[in-house]
Formats: structure tokens, C-alpha cells, sequence
């Protein structure tokens, strides 16, 4: 399995500017919208989707919620959308869902219009902070919802027993939901996005409510799922969250597409800066003439310093007296990707790199 | 299609029984009904007119303020709350079909509550009258003419529930009916006027709901038969009227941001 995501991911791209006036006339006369090297077909695929507000009463100013956005996502994968808040991910959603209609674009999921019943019948969804009949318990909702996509009366309190398993709220599921909590809903949220067996599962915000043993489990069964072989695409905030489980991730903000890169890739690439750690004397002078800054912790000192002054730090460590414990070189987080694609300066970057500490 | 509809209904119908305030609703007119045994008692030779002017009109009252009361929050509510999201997003329902098994479920309801105040305000005239005679089957006409009545408030609440806020949907609802209510007396006051007023009342009157030609309380008290072609006529043009109305609240909900 993770080799066939391995390969699919490859092939998957953000189709450019100039290739996607092509696509898109590719779909009025109605070929194959994808690429067409691709044997299977993509998950999601949205082509210059845009999504506009005229807000104000007298006057009215036009906010673009979601700027032409064209992505593709393959089937099998696992599908992180970041973003900081009001970046257009929940709208994004909401369209993919048809709970708000584009102004601009089309898309389609599993190769069929966004209003299909039978392709509905495949997807599941976790709206951002849900909230249900809170008159029902767990499992009258669960039943109610697996009527509706279309499970047959036989099979439907088994699946419903085992989703809520699934989510550890078996023990809860005749208590009505009044009285639960947040972080009680959102498992409830899960079950029922998972309870009649879809095949692409979208989640707005999974581990939003969640303390962290929850997060973990969330984690856990995100990735079960991805085994099942079912497409999981799902937005959030938390970047440690999506380099776990991720096999690519996008980037949103004020709307625009940042970029989109394979996480194996993002994260393994090297920074060019290597770190030095060492004890016995701190060397700062040496380190100092080298560009670098000294920090100690517990008689333990740490530096970063470009990798082409690494013979010349080490012999300056030892020079002084240090004894050297690591020299690694700087590997590029997700979050380093995340704030280079929102632009520098930018105050919602800044704010992100708040939000991802 | 038709498990989805049932789904919805019946999801519909449980919530609305598992409302507190619907219980109080149906306790507070089995009180009424209560009240008109005791002022049958003290009306010498009339109790049977005066308990069914109160009971079935307390029937018809409580339906119609519960049937406004649930209504007008059967869409704005679930937008509200965002209840709608997991329902219409990744399920194979369509917009149409929300809208009509919600009304399904709320016609259901008002009929099962209808039931039950039927059978309480029966027992009353037979604990008052000890028989039931031949002109109490015109009863259940009536009773019948109030379950239509709430077909065409249902549909009214539905639909201003589909663009507006509660309050504003329970005003327009509530007035609607008051207006309904003297649809009849509004033709005639057409029928006196001239020129532009003419057409303006002519119009208004027959495009309000004709609540007035529902409500034959007061010919069933006096023991009056409801002729058989008012039961048909009423029939088609409620029928009519609650596919028209419903027609209006799929197009708004269908064009409808779910923000």
C-alpha cells in the first residue's frame, strides 16, 4: 500500500497556470479531466474553484473566500490542508461538500459531479466543531445517519456498534449527546463520517477539542483508515499532527493555493546548517568568529552553523577544550515549509508560528 | 428515496416528542378540554355546544401554535446549528428531500397529537352527553379540517424557515393565519370595492391561505352537516396550496449558501 501511495503521489501535481486552461478545455469537450498517465482515478480534483462573498449592506465589497484553486488528490492518500484560520480550508470544504456553491470552477470526487448521490454515498464528513441532535444519543444518531447514506437494515447496527467502537465511545452510546463535551462530540463526529464504510473521508479540523490522548488516538485511526486503502483528506492547523500522518500536504492562505509537496520529501530535505553539541568549555568567542551563537543547558552547549564551517567549528570546540557529543546536520520541518509558503513578514505567519510552538 | 423520506420524518417526528414544551402544549390542552366540561356543566341545555366550541377550537389552537412553534425553526434551526451539515454533505440526500420529510415528520406529528386530544375531547362528550349521536360523526369532519389546517401552516412555517430568522418566520407564519383566517370576509369586502382595490383585494384574498373555509367549528356545534363537496374542495385545494408553498421552500433552500 505504501509503495502504490508512493508511486500515485508522484504522479499527482498541482496543475500550473498555463497547463490549466488546457485541462479545464479538456473538460468542455468532455475527455478525461486528469492526467492522462494516471491508471486510477483521483480522488478529489477541483479546477479553478472560487468562492466570493459580497459582504456589506449599502455598499458591497467583495471578499474572496477561495481564489481558483486547482488541486488533484489521489485515491489512497492521505491529504493534509494547511492553513492558519480564515485561510479558505472550511470553505474549501463546504464547497467539496455542495453546502455552498461555487462562483467560479468546477470539482469532482471519485470522478463524479459534487451533487451525485451515488458518489455521496462513498464520502464521509467531519464538519469543524460539530454538532448534532443533541436529543439523540450516539447511537440513535449513528443509526439515523446510516439509514440515510444507505445501509441496509441488517447490516446497520453492527456498523454501528463497531464505528463507535472504533472511536471508544461504546460505553457512551445511550447517553443523549446533551450531555456531552467537546472532545466526546468530535469522536462522535468521527463514527459517524466512518459508519456506513466510505471510501474518501473528509475532516475539518479531526483533532480540534481534543486533549492529547485523543489526538493520538484521532492520529491512530487516521492511519488505520489510510491502510484500509480509503482516501482521507482533512485540514488543520496543528502541523505535527499532519507531518505524522500526511502523505502530502497543501498550503492555503488568504485564500490562494501556497504550494502543495510530498511530506517524505519536505522533511528530509537538508537545510545546509548543521548543529554542534558539546560540553566541557563553552567556546563562545570561537564560535562567535565563526558566525554562530552560543546556548547552554545544563553544561551542555548547542550551536547551528553553516556546513561550510563545520571542520573549522570542530577544530575550534576541541581547540578551546570541548568535548564534542553530535554534529547533525539541520534536516527542514514541516513548519519550515508551512511559513516559507506564507510569505515572510507575514503577520499570519508570524501568528502561525505561535500557533505550531 | 422513500427510506431517506421516512428517516427524516420519523428523526423529525422523535424530536418533536422528546420536546418538553410539546408535552406542556398537550397537557395544557387536555386542561382545556378539562375547563369546557366544567362550564358544560354550569351551561343548562347547551353543554354540548359549548364543549365543542372549546374543544375542538383548543385542538385546532395548539395545533396550529405548535405546528408555527416547531416550524419555523425546522431549517433555520438545523442551519443554525450546523446539524444540516453531516446530513445533506455526505449523504446521499437531496435538498428536496430534507424539505419534504421534514414537513412529513411535522404533519405526522401534529397528527398524533391531534389523536390524542381527539380521543380526550370524545371522552369528554361522552362523559357529558353518556351517547354519541349521529351528528357527532360531523365532529370527526372537523377535527379532519383542522388536521388540514395544519398541512397549510406547516408548509407556510416551513418555508419562511428556509430564508428567515425564527422570529421573523413565526410573525409571517402567525399573520398569514390571522389574514387566513378571515379569507372569506376579505372576498366580500372585494366584492364591495372598485376599480384597483378591486383587483388589489381580489387578489390578496385568494392568493392568503382560506383558513375560514376550514373551520367549521361552530356548524358542527349546532349539529349542522358539513356538505360532502366542501370535504373534497378543501381536500384538493389544501392539497394544492401545501405543494405549491412547499414548491417555493425547495427552490429558496436549493439556491441556498449553507454558510
Amino acid at each position: 500500500m505504501t509503495a502504490l501511495v508512493q508511486t500515485r503521489k508522484f504522479h499527482a501535481q498541482v496543475i500550473s497556470r498555463a497547463g490549466q486552461k488546457a485541462h479545464l478545455a479538456g473538460m468542455k469537450v468532455g475527455t478525461i479531466a486528469y492526467n492522462h498517465d494516471e491508471l486510477t482515478m483521483p480522488a478529489i480534483e477541483t479546477f479553478a474553484l472560487a468562492k466570493h462573498y459580497n459582504i456589506g449592506f449599502w455598499r458591497k465589497r467583495r471578499k474572496d473566500a477561495l481564489k481558483s484553486l486547482t488541486l488533484t488528490v489521489e485515491e489512497g492518500e492521505v491529504f493534509g490542508y494547511l492553513g492558519p484560520n480564515g485561510a479558505g480550508k472550511t470553505t474549501t470544504l463546504r464547497l467539496l461538500m455542495g453546502l455552498v456553491y461555487p462562483s467560479a470552477g468546477s470539482a469532482r470526487i471519485l470522478g463524479k459531479a459534487l451533487d451525485d448521490p451515488a458518489m455521496k454515498a462513498q464520502i464521509g464528513f467531519l464538519p469543524e466543531q460539530p454538532y448534532f441532535y443533541d436529543h439523540l444519543t450516539p447511537k440513535e444518531l449513528l443509526t439515523y445517519y446510516a439509514q440515510l447514506s444507505g445501509v441496509p437494515g441488517k447490516d446497520r447496527a453492527r456498523k454501528v456498534d463497531a464505528s463507535l467502537a472504533r472511536v471508544g465511545m461504546s460505553e457512551s452510546a445511550g447517553i443523549q449527546m446533551r450531555k456531552f463535551s467537546k472532545g466526546m462530540l468530535q469522536r462522535v463526529g468521527i463514527a459517524q463520517a466512518i459508519v456506513h464504510d466510505p471510501k474518501l473521508i473528509f475532516l475539518d479540523e479531526p483533532m480540534s477539542g481534543l486533549d492529547p490522548v485523543g489526538r493520538r488516538e484521532v492520529r491512530d485511526l487516521i492511519q488505520s483508515l489510510h491502510e484500509e486503502g480509503k482516501t482521507i483528506f482533512f485540514s488543520t492547523h496543528i502541523l505535527s499532527d499532519a507531518e505524522t500522518v500526511c502523505d502530502r500536504v497543501a498550503v492555503l492562505n488568504k485564500g490562494e493555493l501556497r504550494g502543495v509537496g510530498v511530506v517524505a520529501d519536505l522533511v528530509s530535505e537538508v537545510s545546509g546548517q548543521v548543529e554542534f553539541v558539546w560540553t566541557g568549555a563553552a567556546a563562545t568567542a570561537e564560535i562567535a568568529a565563526l558566525g554562530g551563537k552560543t546556548h547552554e543547558a545544563s553544561e551542555t552547549f548547542r550551536t547551528i552553523l553553516t556546513q561550510e564551517a563545520t571542520d573549522r567549528a570542530i577544530d575550534a570546540i576541541r581547540g578551546a577544550g570541548g568535548k564534542l557529543i553530535s554534529v547533525t546536520p539541520v534536516r527542514a520541518t514541516l513548519e519550515d515549509y508551512f511559513l516559507s509558503k506564507l510569505g515572510a513578514g507575514d503577520r499570519d505567519s508570524q501568528n502561525m508560528q505561535e500557533v505550531t510552538r | 428515496m422513500i427510506g431517506r423520506l421516512w428517516a427524516i420524518a420519523y428523526s423529525t417526528f422523535r424530536e418533536a416528542v422528546r420536546d418538553r414544551v410539546l408535552y406542556n402544549l398537550i397537557v395544557f390542552a387536555l386542561l382545556i378540554v378539562g375547563a369546557a366540561l366544567l362550564v358544560g356543566q354550569i351551561s343548562i341545555g347547551i353543554e354540548r355546544l359549548v364543549l365543542v366550541n372549546l374543544g375542538l377550537t383548543s385542538i385546532s389552537l395548539f395545533g396550529i401554535v405548535i405546528a408555527i412553534f416547531i416550524g419555523i425553526g425546522l431549517v433555520s434551526k438545523e442551519i443554525e446549528k450546523r446539524t444540516l451539515y453531516t446530513v445533506l454533505a455526505a449523504r446521499p440526500v437531496r435538498r428536496w428531500e430534507f424539505i419534504i420529510g421534514k414537513f412529513l415528520g411535522l404533519v405526522g406529528t401534529l397528527t398524533v397529537n391531534a389523536f390524542f386530544m381527539s380521543a380526550g375531547f370524545f371522552a369528554a362528550l361522552l362523559y357529558l352527553t353518556h351517547r354519541f349521536q349521529r351528528a357527532d360523526a360531523d365532529l370527526l369532519v372537523a377535527i379532519y379540517f383542522i388536521l388540514l389546517q395544519f398541512v397549510l401552516i406547516t408548509s407556510l412555517a416551513l418555508f419562511f424557515s428556509t430564508f428567515s430568522s425564527p422570529l421573523l418566520s413565526a410573525v409571517f407564519a402567525f399573520s398569514l393565519f390571522v389574514i387566513g383566517t378571515f379569507a372569506d370576509d376579505m372576498r366580500g369586502f372585494a366584492k364591495l370595492t372598485e376599480g384597483g382595490t378591486k383587483w388589489v383585494m381580489t387578489g390578496m384574498s385568494y392568493l392568503v391561505p382560506n383558513f375560514s373555509s376550514l373551520n367549521v367549528i361552530s356548524q358542527v356545534a349546532h349539529s349542522v352537516p358539513v356538505p360532502g363537496h366542501l370535504v373534497l374542495l378543501n381536500t384538493l385545494y389544501v392539497l394544492a396550496y401545501a405543494v405549491a408553498v412547499n414548491c417555493a421552500a425547495v427552490l429558496v433552500f436549493e439556491k441556498r449558501n449553507l454558510k
